[in-house]
């Protein structure tokens, strides 16, 4: 399996994780341990910037373990560049997920509000990874602005409903100069190795494993749902072909010429 | 045009009617439907769901758990006046009722925030009675100021505000806001409310179009159950939170269950909403409403918190006190209402992992409301 690289750094596993609606902290530890995840976002509103010991952090210190946080909770682009600014400083990661979503019951992204703050944000030198709705036209905007990857979702946050914008995926993920990763939405392995199989070039997973009965195991289905449709994806699918052809009958004259 | 003029549509007598003719087939219809309108809602409280509670509470712990996980928000009140120009016929702080006032200073306050933050928590929640001039926006906003750098989430359970003081106050740092509309039956509001600021129910009813207008992040709604007919006020409560949710839709949204007891020396509540009810009402908001928070006082009792903490609860408060300096000095003589639920954060937040929980002492951050 190809490593993944995003803004120069290499990437083993194509599985991202998110931290929040585990039942313990120990318990989130050891499952991103068992995802072999070397990525995880952290809410900047849950974690405790001015203090060292925050729970959760110390449960996340791993050598393989790179934390992405992530601005959600923030309205517009001006509320995400400060938090941004504030995260590169607490955290010392200039990384940063952008989750601008204003309507705090479906948590969908902001396009004009995400774009500016990306803008902004790559100009300081941030490695910006944007959330946004699938919209291929954005995406290319996105990239235009320094973007290091579009992060385009599957269908809304924590509705396990898989793949909805399969359609507009595809468009992106043809037309993407910089990595794609599906985010959101994603609630089966079996959705996780979909979206790889696509070409997708990594996809983040937090609620399925998260809400999970054995969290850990979960974290292991996903991991080797990914390398799955990943190592499939690199080995070329066959083309589906969706009735046998036992005869040509509208070439076989050709035969008679 | 405000909430206001939506419940200018709806005859009470009417909703009630129709809320007391679901039938099990309409609970049915309605548990089995992956999206619910508040028609469902009407089934789901209606007494024709009662026999329906266990799977209620199946489904609702299974869609609590995929939006907000295996989570509870702690958060604790602090009160910090109980001066108050209203009549409020059932509330300890009311006008006539001849006990001490008080309106917390600097110095008593911060002695409040130390034994507070010593219990570990970040959020918290400002309650005061309704006097504008001794709690009114000058005094909040400087308490805000005070209390801020201590917490990373503050949250105000007030006298309505108008939108200039809201903005005022979300612009110092406060997150949230509590108000509740007590009952929305305009025929009898005034009963409860005769006489003050509250009399005025059309002013309290726009409150929530004045936060969704002020920004404010989130806005709590709930009615007293204990007042009118519960499962009606409950419906009138479903339909101004629906009616918020499409009007102001960048405001998150919250419902709180303030429940009356019978309570000797107090106010005698005209209903009474069993436990089997509460389960009810609370999983059939849940399963309305899959993103509205839910929160639970220590109004309840310990083991009916405990047991609801799965099923569609989302916040809890835990070691609260309800008078103005009672953390520091309790003088039960001051409180506002009893509470049922005395154990301390320490012993809550055990029990919540003993469930399988993790506690969530932080959701918010000030860095993500700075501009």
């Amino acid at each position: 399996m190809k490593p993944l690289i995003i803004a120069g750094k290499e990437f083993n596993s194509r599985l991202f994780t998110g931290t929040g609606k585990f039942s313990s902290n120990e318990i989130m530890g050891k499952a991103i341990l068992a995802s072999s995840s070397e990525l995880v976002t952290v809410a900047l509103k849950r974690v405790n910037l001015m203090n060292d010991s925050d729970d959760m952090l110390m449960h996340l210190q791993h050598p393989n373990l790179n934390l992405l946080p992530n601005t959600s909770g923030v309205r517009n682009a001006k509320e995400a560049v400060f938090a941004a600014q504030l995260a590169r400083e607490a955290l010392g990661t200039n990384w940063v997920k952008l989750e601008i979503h204003p309507d705090p019951k479906y948590l969908l992204a902001d396009g004009e509000e995400t774009l500016e703050a990306t803008r902004i944000l790559a100009k300081e030198g941030f490695i910006v990874l944007p959330y946004i709705q699938a919209d291929p036209v954005l995406c290319k905007k996105l990239e235009e602005v320094g973007a290091a990857a579009v992060m385009p979702l599957g269908s809304p946050i924590g509705s396990n409903q898989g793949l909805q914008t399969r359609d507009f995926l595809r468009i992106i993920i043809e037309q993407s100069n910089v990595p794609v990763i599906v985010d959101a939405g994603l609630g089966a392995p079996s959705h996780a190795a979909e979206a790889m199989e696509m070409g997708a070039d990594a996809v983040l997973i937090n609620t399925a494993i998260a809400v999970a009965n054995d969290p850990i195991r979960m974290a292991i289905a996903f991991k080797m749902a990914v390398e799955a449709g990943r190592m499939a994806f690199e080995s070329r699918l066959a083309p589906r072909v969706f009735a046998a052809i036992a005869s040509s009958p509208l070439t076989s004259f050709l035969d008679e010429l | 045009m405000t909430f206001y003029d939506t419940l200018q549509r709806y005859k009470w007598d009417e909703e009630k009617a129709s809320i007391y003719s679901k039938t099990a087939l309409d609970v049915e219809a309605a548990l089995s439907k992956p999206k619910r309108t508040l028609d469902d809602f009407k089934a789901l409280i209606s007494p024709a769901a009662m026999p329906y509670l266990e799977q209620m509470a199946a489904l609702s712990m299974q869609i609590t758990q995929k939006r907000f996980g295996k989570t509870m928000q702690l958060y604790v009140p602090l009160y910090l006046s109980n001066e108050c120009t209203n009549s409020c016929v059932y509330c300890g702080f009311r006008h006539e009722n001849e006990t001490t006032r008080v309106t917390l200073n600097e110095e008593q306050v911060l002695k409040e925030v130390e034994v507070i933050k010593a219990m570990g928590y970040e959020h918290i929640l400002l309650v005061t009675g309704e006097h504008l001039k001794r709690n009114g926006c000058d005094y909040l906003q400087r308490m805000i100021q005070l209390i801020k750098p201590h917490f990373a989430q503050i949250s105000l359970e007030v006298a309505p505000l108008n939108v200039e003081e809201y903005a005022t106050l979300a612009n110092e740092g406060m997150y949230a806001v509590y108000v509740y509309q007590e009952t929305y039956n305009v025929d009898r509001y005034s009963i409860y409310h005769p006489r003050g600021k509250k009399a005025n129910m059309r002013y309290r009813l726009e409150t929530g179009d004045r936060l969704g207008e002020a920004g404010v992040r989130k806005v709590g709604l709930g009615c007293l159950l204990g007042l009118e007919d519960w499962r009606t006020d409950s419906f009138f409560t479903a339909l101004h939170l629906n009616y918020l949710e499409k009007m102001w839709w960048r405001t998150k949204y919250s419902i709180s269950f303030p429940r009356m007891r019978p309570f000797a020396g107090l106010y005698e509540p005209n209903c009474i909403v069993s436990d089997h009810e509460l389960l009810q009402l609370i999983c059939a908001y849940r399963i309305f409403n899959e993103e509205v928070e839910i929160s639970l006082s220590t109004r309840e009792q310990p083991k009916f918190r405990d047991n609801m903490l799965k099923l569609g609860v989302t916040a809890m408060s835990a070691g609260s006190k309800t008078e103005p300096g009672g953390y520091a000095e309790s003088k039960k003589e001051l409180e506002q209402f009893k509470i049922s639920d005395d154990r301390s954060s320490d012993e809550v937040a055990q029990m919540i992992n003993s469930k399988g929980y993790e506690v969530v002492w932080k959701d918010w951050d000030e860095c993500l409301q700075k501009t």
